[in-house]
């Protein structure tokens, strides 16, 4: 064996030395005729490029009673253009290898596309067909609502998909953000192809969109193409984005019996922040110390001490509007009361009798800050980092300030922040689980009676 | 396209693998270790991904959960378990090279003086919580495990599934734990991969100094096993869902052999996207199923290929059979056109160069470099890997199709809701799942 070159000492971790430091790759800027905005990055490292189609508007955007008509809509636009059908289409992607994807949440959509270099140009046409001249006929609309309401009946079985449904529903009732972008077998029912026409015709429109292309591309090569695939989508003025919705006060303990369940779904959560918070940062940090990662209280306690289950996390979802703040745990049927006593015990604490450490936070910080290159390695993730740029209106040094902003936040920063934005009195828990297995214990959790719902409620 | 590679072996039997890429200031370390599911016994399943569970709860000189320092790093760091290996990775800034190396070669070297019964009945815990989770509370989750107890006879390897059987997972004993470590893992049976902003000389000092003291354990036996199927096997299984499926599963070449890549190409024209023949048949046309899929299921010592559809309403799981089976035949009499030939090169193409943008993580450049170098004894075989879709004709994918995927040798389960075993296929026996 050959002596070690180094002296390696195990008494003690090693300490990394200073990092190198990274750079977010700035963005170029331009805007088509028609009001389409064009972003793009340069990212050469691989001869591929990534291109994201955002349209502003998302499921927050469905029309009272048509919800799901987003949705729908941003799926039609694969399913055919002029005289291409859809399966043509996809011939077309196919043929070059070509990776699409389109995905809706409640603020925007965004149609995706992963290419080798070499077939940008057709790619991005594709695509721009899609936007701009999409089919959307009755027969194909008759064909994508059927299997959307196949998916619906089938995510009756899926516990996470019912209670992510369901939770929505209780936090928010009828406020936009109230249904998952899906929407319901009612809603689905009552839609036509001419509601699809509408959306697409109102809200999929130039004025509120952008084209971001990152990769191993230049920004004159993807303007040229842009305005030349783009041409002839007209801006409209854009549908208003809805105004912020009155919310509902719902029960404080909701269960949706699941018969036999080895398992009981939880969410416990309630509306708190949105993306334009000036705490941002600070809440950012305090949920790595409170359920954001894998050494968060939460995890620690319901995972490794009392091996309750496989994992479990919280998360602010930030939205346009304030968005929801929600715990998500999957714990063995008899553990269920515990598990959530226990995490609305850590929530609390947060905020009072157990305030964020200096160490935790440091960990936290250290957590967010010190890999954060490795979140900007290919075209997609820095496609997807300046997408949020464009959503949500950030500043174009956001990702550069990010680390910074991170670091200055101080423990007493991060609990004052959990304080102002969480609060136990507030939590809604919802669980999917075997009601007669759990339900003699629920009463010892001090949440008023259980309101019992249906899995086909909403 | 290749990804470039220097192996070095040290004295111990450990390969060390190192790439460099300098466009993130990021290192993926990346251990496999050439233990998976396949080397448990009967009775004694459910060991490597319990292990590789417990890889994660400390090591004899540090003795904590290994998250909290890597993460506190800057590092994203996991690990999985399949039938053939068990991968562990952490993607870390370069300046924290050496943390990486010094834990994976610690828990490598010295994990079981700090393996306790408390943390070992904490993991077997989760475990089942993992179990739950994943199979049992999940539509159709059951599926998967019943198709390899079909497929492969009880004394092969593939016969259980890794997540392993909830009474081996109650019974199995410390000591029981502590002899599967010692057989495999150590330098012999594994390979260390370095993939990113690397100085390549002063990375493999590094791995020497932390990997090369610990010693060499046993020489690991490939494990043999062989399984046939000699006619339909038609099961079905009762399960919480509201639509009725149909899996239909067939033996086929192990990971690399001939035939291998054609039948990772038959599966994408057969079924996957909006191209395939049946999702336009069954889904677009004719509407009798919600979905249908396949995947060419590549593994060490022998394949399957599985399809599968869901019913729509109203629609019956023979009605989906007969057009699957029927879409196979011509598949094997005519064999894809050129159009899906070509299709099937451009898709090649783009996901291997797509596979390139990442150093680190499941499937990203040090994941297949341990892969090539695990599998095929090659780091470097990424380029004849592709060329195996490349040169993929029209006959060798018909040929391909015609000798494995036999009418006559196969397993046909369907799951059928609660209650209602009249909407199997008829002729199915009850499928067994423990």
């Amino acid at each position: 064996m050959t002596a070690p070159a180094v002296p390696i000492d195990r008494s003690r971790l090693p300490e990394p030395g200073r990092g190198r430091p990274f750079v977010f790759p700035a963005i170029e800027k331009s805007q088509l005729p028609n009001g389409l905005r064009v972003w793009t990055v340069r990212h050469a490292s691989v001869p591929v490029v990534t291109c994201i189609l955002l349209v502003r508007r998302g499921s927050a955007s469905d029309p009272p009673g048509k919800e799901g008509l987003a949705a729908i809509s941003v799926d039609m636009l694969d399913e055919g253009s002029g005289g291409r059908s859809a399966i043509e289409m996809h011939e077309a992607l196919a043929r070059i290898g070509a990776q699409f994807d389109s995905d809706i949440g409640s603020d925007g959509a965004a149609l995706t596309v992963t290419l080798l270099r070499r077939f940008v140009e057709r790619g991005l046409t594709i695509v721009a067909d899609m936007a701009a001249r999409p089919r959307l006929a009755d027969e194909d609309f008759t064909r994508v609502r059927q299997l959307r309401l196949h998916r619906l009946t089938q995510l009756r079985d899926v516990p996470a998909a019912v209670a992510d449904r369901t939770f929505v529903k209780l936090l928010f009732g009828e406020h936009p953000y109230g249904h998952t972008p899906i929407g319901s077998e009612t809603s689905l029912a009552r839609m036509t192809v001419d509601d699809v026409q509408a959306f697409q015709a109102q809200a999929l429109t130039p004025s509120v969109a952008t084209l971001i292309a990152v990769g191993d591309c230049e920004h004159a090569e993807i303007h040229r193409i842009a305005g030349e695939a783009f041409a002839g989508w007209n801006s409209r003025p854009g549908a208003p984005v809805v105004p912020d919705g009155s919310l509902p006060a719902p029960s404080r303990l909701n269960v949706v019996p699941r018969p036999g369940a080895p398992q009981s779904e939880l969410r416990i959560g309630h509306v708190a922040a949105a993306r334009n918070t000036p705490d941002y940062h600070a809440l950012v940090a305090a949920n790595m110390v409170l359920g954001g990662q894998f050494v968060s209280r939460i995890n620690l306690n319901l995972r490794e001490d009392k091996g309750l289950t496989y994992g479990a996390r919280t998360a602010f979802d930030f939205r346009r509007m304030p968005g929801p703040f929600t715990l998500q745990v999957s714990v063995q049927t008899a553990g269920t009361v515990r598990a959530i006593a226990e995490s609305i015990d850590e929530i609390a604490a947060i905020r009072g009798a157990r305030p964020i450490s200096e160490a935790e936070l440091a960990l936290g910080v250290a957590a967010l800050t010190r890999g954060y290159a490795r979140n900007f390695e290919t075209a997609e993730q820095i496609a997807r980092a300046a997408m949020q740029i464009a959503l949500y209106d950030l500043p174009d040094d956001y990702f550069a300030q990010y680390v910074p902003r991170v670091e200055a936040v101080t423990a007493a920063d991060a609990t004052a922040a959990a304080a102002r934005h969480l609060d136990a009195a507030r939590l809604v828990t919802l669980a999917v689980g075997d009601l007669d297995a759990i339900g003699p214990d629920l009463p010892r959790l001090n949440l008023g009676d259980a309101v019992i719902l249906s899995a086909e409620a909403f | 396209m290749n990804i470039a590679v220097t192996r070095h072996r040290l004295a111990n039997g450990l390969d060390v693998l190192l790439h460099e890429d300098h466009s993130c200031p990021i290192v993926a370390v990346n251990v496999w270790y050439h233990v998976g599911s396949k080397n448990e016994r009967p009775g004694h399943t459910g060991f490597a991904h319990l292990f590789e569970h417990l890889m994660f709860e400390g090591s004899a000189h540090y003795d904590r959960g290994y998250f909290e320092p890597l993460q506190g790093a800057g590092a994203s760091l996991n690990g999985s378990t399949n039938a053939d290996r068990t991968n562990y990775w952490e993607v870390v800034p370069s300046n924290a090279l050496e943390l990486a190396l010094w834990m994976e070669s610690d828990r490598m070297g010295f994990l079981l003086p700090a393996l306790t019964d408390a943390k070992f009945s904490n993991q077997r815990s989760v475990v089942l919580n993992e179990r739950r989770q994943n199979y049992e509370n999940r539509p159709y989750g059951l599926a998967s495990m019943a198709m390899l107890a079909a497929l492969f006879p009880p004394d092969h390897p593939y016969h259980w599934t890794t997540i392993g059987e909830i009474a081996d997972l109650q019974a199995v004993r410390l000591d029981e734990v502590h002899a599967f470590f010692q057989q495999y893992y150590h330098p012999a049976n594994a390979s260390l991969a370095l993939a990113g902003d690397i100085d390549p000389e002063a990375a493999l000092t590094l791995a020497r100094a932390y990997f090369e003291p610990l010693p060499a354990g046993p020489r690991v036996e490939p494990v043999r096993a062989s399984a046939a199927l000699d006619r339909d096997v038609r099961l079905s299984l009762e399960d919480r869902v509201e639509l009725p499926r149909l899996y239909v599963s067939w033996l086929t070449p192990a990971m690399f052999a001939e035939g291998d890549a054609e039948l990772d190409l038959a599966a994408d024209l057969l079924a996957n996207g909006k191209t395939s023949r049946l999702y336009r048949r069954l889904v677009f046309d004719g509407r009798i199923a919600t979905d249908v899929s396949a995947s060419q299921n590549s593994r060490e010592i022998g394949s399957f290929l599985q399809l599968a559809a869901t019913a729509a309403p109203g629609h019956a799981l023979a009605e989906l059979e007969h057009a699957i089976l029927e879409e196979i035949a011509r598949l094997a009499v005519d064999g894809p056109t050129d159009e899906e030939i070509e299709r099937g090169r451009a898709q090649a193409e783009s996901h291997f160069t797509f596979r390139l943008q990442t150093v680190g993580g499941f499937g990203g450049k040090s994941d297949q470099l341990n892969a090539y170098n695990i599998f095929v004894g090659d780091p470097g075989f990424f380029d004849r890997d592709l060329a195996r879709y490349q040169n993929a004709t029209a006959a060798s994918v018909r040929q391909a199709v015609a000798r494995h995927l036999q009418p006559d040798r196969r397993v046909t389960m369907s799951i059928v809701p609660r209650g209602r075993t009249e909407l199997a296929i008829p002729g199915s026996d009850a499928a067994v799942v423990s």
